[in-house]
C-alpha cells in the first residue's frame, strides 16, 4: 500500500515538472567563444513604439574588451520588465562584436528599462540599461497630432517630407523632450498655451492658440504624450496616493 | 486488509445511534462544499488583495466606496455582451491606481469608450462570463477565442469603424496594405456593408509586355522581383529555373503587339548617345519625376514617392523604343495609367530616355541565358500561368481572370479553431496563424500556392490588425451600430476638361468631390480660392507657393488652348455654396485698414511664425508664401479662410484662431495688397 502511494507520488512529481519544464525554457545553451570587460549601445535605444508592438529599429549592442576593441562570440542576454518580448533573447556577438535584437514592447503605456548582460572572463557580470517608450492609446492620439501640427517647430530635425522651422525662429520653441523645462510646468499651464498660445504665459506670441482648432480630449491626448517621452521623466506633483 | 476494512465499518457504522452521527457529519461536510469552494474561489482572493492594496493608501476611503463585493457583470444585450471581468479587475475606472502594476488593479488606460457602454470582451476577446483566471484569457474546449495579444489590439476598433481612425495607425496601415499589396486580387474581401475592398496596386497589363522588355528582365524578376527594385510589391514565388523559364517564354510569345507604343529612332538621328547626362537628370529634377518616382542612393536609401514603379535600375528593364513612346504618351500603351501625359518636346524625350536607359546594374542580368523557346515550354508556361493564378492581378491575353483563386477572407478573424492546421510548435490561436501565414506562406506547405511577400514586420503586425478585424462580431452588428466610412467617390469630371484631366491624372495627386490623392491640395473649392489670371499662368508654369517642399506640382507643358479650357471648367465648376466669388474686391481697400490689417499679421495673430510676406524678415516656411497672395487668392476666400480654415479645407493645419469680423475683414484687406512683383518671380 505504501509503495504504491510512492510510485503514485513520483510519477505524479514527474508529471508536474514535466508539465512545468514542457514550455520553451531556456534555449540550448549558447557557449561563448569570446569574453568582453564593457557592453555598448549601438542603436535601437530610447525608441518610441506603441504597446505590444514591436519597434521599428532591432536593438544592438556591442561587446568591447578592456582596450575598447570588439569581441567576437560573446555572449550577450537581454532582459526585460513583463510582457517585454526579444527575438532572440540571447546570442553570440558577430565579427563586428555586435548582437542585434528585435524588441516587442509588453501591453502596458510607459517606459521600459530592458538590461543587456554579459559576463567577463572572470564571470563577473557585466550590464547595459536601455530605455524604450511606448505608447498607449492616448499617446499614440497625441504623436499624430505633434507629428500634424507641432513638430514643424518643435522639432529641430529636418525630413525630406517635413522641412522644420525650428531654426528660423528667434525664440526657440521646446522640443517636446526638453523634460527639464516642460517637467515644470503642470498640466494646466501646458493647456493654456496650448489653447491660447504663448502670450498666454507670457511667451513667445509666435506660437499659436489651438484652442479652436483641437478638442479638449485632443490636447489631453497631447500632454500626456509630451509628458510620457520628456527626458528627465515626468514625475506628476500633487497628492501622492501611495505610501511608502 | 479485509479485517482492517470490517473493523473500520464497526466502529463507524456498528451503532445506530453512532451510525447516524456518522451520517448527519458526512451531509454536513457535503453540504459545505459549495460555500467553501465559493469562499476560496479565484475571485475572491483578488478581490482581498485589491482590499489590502488599497488600504495602505491614501485615498482608502474612496477606493473602499468604489469597491463592490462579490461577482460583478456588465450585461449589454444588443452587444451580446457578458462580462465578469470586473470581478477581479477591481480598479479599472480607479484613476488613481494609475501608477500600480501589479494586475488585476491598474486602472484601465484612457481610451474614448467606457467600460459601461462597451464592456471588455469588444476589444480584447476572451471569455467575458468565466470566473477564473484561465478560462477567461485562454483557449479552452468551450471557448475558443483566447485574450486578443495587446499588438493587435486596434484590430477591435476595426470591427465597428470602418473609416481610419487617429488613434489606430496600424489598422490603418494594414487595411492599407490590402489593397496596396493586391491581397483582394485573389482573396475576396466582402465588408460588412456588402462591398468589397478594392486593390490599389494597378498591376500592368502583359498582353503587350514583348514591346516593353525582353525576355531576359521578365527572367530575372520572376526569380525574385526584390533584386530589381526592392519596393517591388510583386511577390516572390520561389519558381524552380525551368519554371521560371517556361513562364517567361509564355508571357513573351503570348504577347501582341500595340500599334504605337514604340518609336525606334531614325536611323539619321543619332541623337540617343549625344544628350549630357547633367541635362538629363535636371530635366528629370524639374520635371518633379521623384515625387512619384523613387531610386535608391548610393547609400541604399530609396528615395522618392511610391505612387509609380521605382527606377533603380529601370535600364535593365524596358526597351528604349517603347520608354521613349511611353514619356511621349504613357496613355497609349496604359490607358488607366496613373502617370501624367507631360507635353515633352521630342529633344526631351531623347534626353529622359538615354537619362533613364542608363540607370542599369549590370549584375542583374548578368547571368540569365536563355536559349530560344520551344512550343513544349511554352505550354507548359501556360499551365503554370494558369495554375500560378498570374491572371488574377495581370491582364494575359487567352486567359480569363479566375475568381476566387485563394480562399476568401471576409470572416478571417473569426475562423474557427478546427478548421485550421497549425504548425508544430505554434501557438493555437487566430492571430499567431494569420501572422504566420503572411511571413511565410509556405511553411505550411510546400505545394501552397500563396507567394512569399517582402514585408517588413510592422507591416505583418498591420495586415494581421486588419484581417483579425474581419470577425463575426463585425458583421453581425447591428448597422446602427457602426461608424461608417465615406462611401468612396467616382466622381469624373465632364466634358473636354475631363478628358484633359484624366490625360494630366490631376486624380493621382489631387482629390476633387472625394476622389483622388492626398499628396496635393484638394481642389474641390478651387474657383471660389484663386484668381483666374494667377491659376491659368499656374497651369502653364507652376511656380511654387511652399519652397520648402520637394514633391511639387511638375510643368505638364500645356499648350495655351489647355490651360485656358481647365481654367475655365475650374473656376466655374468648381465653386462652394458658401458665398459668391465676387463679393468683395480684389483691390481697393482704405490704407487705414491695410495698415490696421498689417499691424495684426504682426503682432496680435502673429503670422509671420508661419507665412512670409516680406522676404527680407519674414522666415516662416510652413504655410505657403504669401509675397502675392494677392494677386492669386479671392479676397472673400481669404476672408472666410481667416475665420474658419477647416470648413474651407478639412484637416488642413491653420489654427482656427476664432477672429472676429473687423479683424478678418482688416487681415485681409492687407494681405491683398501684396500684390508681389513680377520682376522677383523673373528673379526666381
Amino acid at each position: 500500500m505504501k509503495r504504491q502511494w510512492r510510485t503514485f507520488f513520483a510519477v505524479s512529481l514527474t508529471l508536474v515538472i514535466g508539465g512545468c519544464t514542457g514550455n520553451p525554457g531556456p534555449a540550448p545553451a549558447l557557449k561563448p567563444a569570446g569574453f568582453g570587460a564593457a557592453l555598448v549601445e549601438s542603436s535601437g535605444g530610447k525608441q518610441i513604439g506603441a504597446t505590444g508592438t514591436v519597434l521599428a529599429q532591432p536593438l544592438v549592442v556591442q561587446v568591447n574588451d578592456e582596450q575598447g576593441t570588439a569581441v567576437t562570440g560573446a555572449l550577450v542576454e537581454f532582459v526585460g520588465p513583463a510582457g517585454v518580448s526579444f527575438d532572440p533573447p540571447s546570442g553570440l556577438t558577430d565579427s563586428s562584436g555586435q548582437l542585434s535584437t528585435n524588441v516587442a514592447l509588453g501591453s502596458m503605456a510607459g517606459r521600459y528599462q530592458l538590461t543587456a548582460r554579459t559576463s567577463t572572463k572572470a564571470q563577473k557580470s557585466v550590464e547595459l540599461k536601455i530605455e524604450e517608450i511606448a505608447l498607449g492609446y492616448q499617446q499614440q492620439v497625441g504623436f499624430q497630432l505633434d507629428n500634424k501640427y507641432c513638430a514643424r517647430c518643435h522639432n529641430p530635425e529636418s525630413s525630406a517630407e517635413r522641412v522644420s522651422n525650428y531654426d528660423n525662429l528667434e525664440v526657440k520653441p521646446h522640443p517636446f523632450t526638453e523634460g527639464d523645462t516642460l517637467n515644470k510646468m503642470t498640466d494646466a499651464e501646458l493647456t493654456a498655451i496650448i489653447s491660447h498660445g504663448g502670450p498666454a504665459l507670457n511667451k513667445s506670441a509666435l506660437m499659436p492658440p489651438y484652442g479652436y482648432t483641437l478638442s479638449k480630449t485632443e490636447i489631453e491626448a497631447l500632454i500626456s504624450y509630451i509628458r510620457l517621452i520628456s527626458d528627465p521623466p515626468y514625475h506628476a506633483s500633487g497628492t501622492v496616493y501611495a505610501q511608502k | 486488509m479485509k479485517d482492517a476494512l470490517s473493523s473500520l465499518w464497526q466502529t463507524l457504522f456498528g451503532h445506530p445511534v453512532r451510525a447516524f452521527g456518522v451520517v448527519s457529519l458526512l451531509l454536513l461536510i457535503s453540504l459545505a462544499i459549495a460555500p467553501a469552494k465559493n469562499h476560496f474561489s479565484e475571485w475572491r482572493h483578488y478581490q482581498k488583495q485589491y482590499l489590502a492594496l488599497i488600504r495602505s493608501r491614501g485615498d482608502a476611503v474612496t477606493l473602499q466606496r468604489h469597491f463592490h463585493d462579490g461577482i460583478q457583470q456588465i450585461w449589454l444585450p444588443q452587444l451580446g455582451v457578458v462580462d465578469r471581468c470586473t470581478t477581479c479587475h477591481v480598479g479599472l475606472k480607479e484613476a488613481s491606481l494609475a501608477d500600480v502594476s501589479t494586475q488585476p488593479f491598474r486602472q484601465h488606460p484612457v481610451i474614448p469608450h467606457t467600460l459601461d457602454q462597451f464592456g471588455c470582451v469588444m476589444c480584447h476577446r476572451g471569455q467575458g462570463p468565466a470566473t477564473t483566471v484561465e478560462e477567461a484569457h485562454r483557449s479552452t474546449l468551450a471557448w475558443e477565442q483566447p485574450i486578443l495579444p495587446a499588438r493587435y489590439v486596434q484590430s477591435s476598433c476595426g470591427q465597428c469603424h470602418r473609416a481610419p481612425l487617429t488613434g489606430t495607425p496600424q489598422l490603418n496601415l494594414g487595411r492599407n496594405l490590402l489593397g496596396r499589396y493586391g491581397c483582394v486580387h485573389c482573396h475576396t474581401i466582402k465588408l460588412p456593408d456588402g462591398s468589397a475592398i478594392k486593390p490599389t496596386d494597378d498591376p500592368p497589363s502583359l498582353e503587350h509586355i514583348a514591346d516593353k522588355t525582353t525576355r531576359e528582365w521578365i527572367y530575372a524578376w520572376l526569380k525574385d522581383p526584390q533584386a530589381y527594385a526592392v519596393t517591388a510589391t510583386m511577390p516572390n514565388f520561389k519558381l524552380s529555373e525551368p519554371d521560371a523559364r517556361d513562364i517567361s517564354a509564355f508571357l513573351i510569345a503570348n504577347s501582341t503587339p500595340l500599334a504605337g507604343d514604340t518609336a525606334p529612332v531614325a536611323p539619321g538621328t543619332k541623337d540617343e548617345k549625344a544628350p549630357d547626362p547633367t541635362a538629363g537628370a535636371s530635366l528629370y529634377g524639374e520635371s518633379f519625376c521623384a515625387s512619384c518616382h523613387a531610386v535608391q542612393n548610393a547609400a541604399g536609401n530609396v528615395v522618392g514617392g511610391d505612387i509609380g514603379p521605382e527606377l533603380t535600375r529601370v535600364g535593365n528593364k524596358v526597351k528604349p523604343e517603347w520608354l521613349r513612346a511611353w514619356l511621349r504618351n504613357p496613355r497609349v500603351y496604359d490607358s488607366g495609367t496613373a502617370m501624367p501625359h507631360y507635353r515633352f518636346t521630342d529633344p526631351q524625350v531623347s534626353l529622359l530616355t538615354a537619362f533613364l536607359g542608363n540607370k542599369t546594374d549590370s549584375d542583374l542580368l548578368a547571368n540569365v541565358h536563355l536559349d530560344a523557346a520551344t512550343p513544349e515550354q511554352i505550354a507548359h508556361g501556360k499551365l503554370l500561368v494558369t495554375e500560378y493564378g498570374c491572371a488574377s492581378c495581370h491582364e494575359i491575353g487567352g486567359i480569363k481572370k479566375p475568381d476566387n483563386f485563394a480562399p476568401e477572407l471576409t470572416r478571417i478573424g473569426s475562423k474557427p479553431l478546427t478548421q485550421i492546421i497549425f504548425l508544430p510548435g505554434m501557438t493555437h490561436a487566430i492571430p499567431d496563424y494569420i501572422a504566420a501565414k503572411i511571413r511565410q506562406p509556405r511553411s505550411f506547405g510546400s505545394a501552397l500556392k500563396m507567394p512569399q511577400f517582402s514585408l517588413a514586420p510592422a507591416q505583418i503586425d498591420a495586415l494581421t490588425t486588419a484581417l483579425l478585424s474581419l470577425a463575426d462580431r463585425a458583421h453581425d452588428l447591428p448597422l446602427a451600430l457602426t461608424v461608417p466610412a465615406k462611401p468612396p467617390s467616382n466622381y469624373q469630371p465632364a466634358g473636354k476638361a475631363g478628358q484633359l484631366m484624366a490625360d494630366l491624372a490631376c486624380f493621382s495627386c489631387h482629390a476633387i468631390n472625394g476622389r483622388g490623392g492626398d499628396m496635393a491640395p484638394d481642389l474641390t473649392w478651387e474657383g471660389s480660392s484663386v484668381q483666374r489670371p494667377w491659376l491659368q499662368a499656374f497651369l502653364k508654369n507652376p511656380g511654387t507657393l511652399r519652397p520648402a517642399l520637394i514633391r511639387r506640382m511638375p510643368k505638364f507643358n500645356l499648350s495655351d488652348d489647355d490651360a485656358k479650357e481647365l481654367t475655365d471648367y475650374i473656376m466655374t465648376v468648381y465653386q462652394t455654396p458658401a458665398f459668391d466669388r465676387d463679393s468683395m474686391p480684389a483691390s481697393g481697400y482704405p490704407p487705414a485698414q491695410v495698415e490696421q490689417g498689417k499691424q495684426l499679421f504682426y503682432s496680435k495673430y502673429a503670422c509671420q511664425s508661419c507665412h512670409i510676406v516680406d522676404t527680407k524678415v519674414d522666415k516662416g516656411y510652413i504655410g505657403p508664401t504669401l509675397t502675392q497672395v494677392g494677386s492669386r487668392l479671392n479676397a472673400v476666400w481669404v476672408y472666410h479662410w481667416l475665420k474658419d480654415p477647416q470648413t474651407m479645407r478639412p484637416g488642413t493645419i491653420e489654427p482656427n484662431r476664432n477672429m472676429n469680423d473687423e479683424d478678418a475683414r482688416a487681415l485681409t484687406a492687407f494681405l491683398m495688397t501684396q500684390k508681389g512683383s513680377s520682376k522677383k518671380e523673373t528673379k526666381k
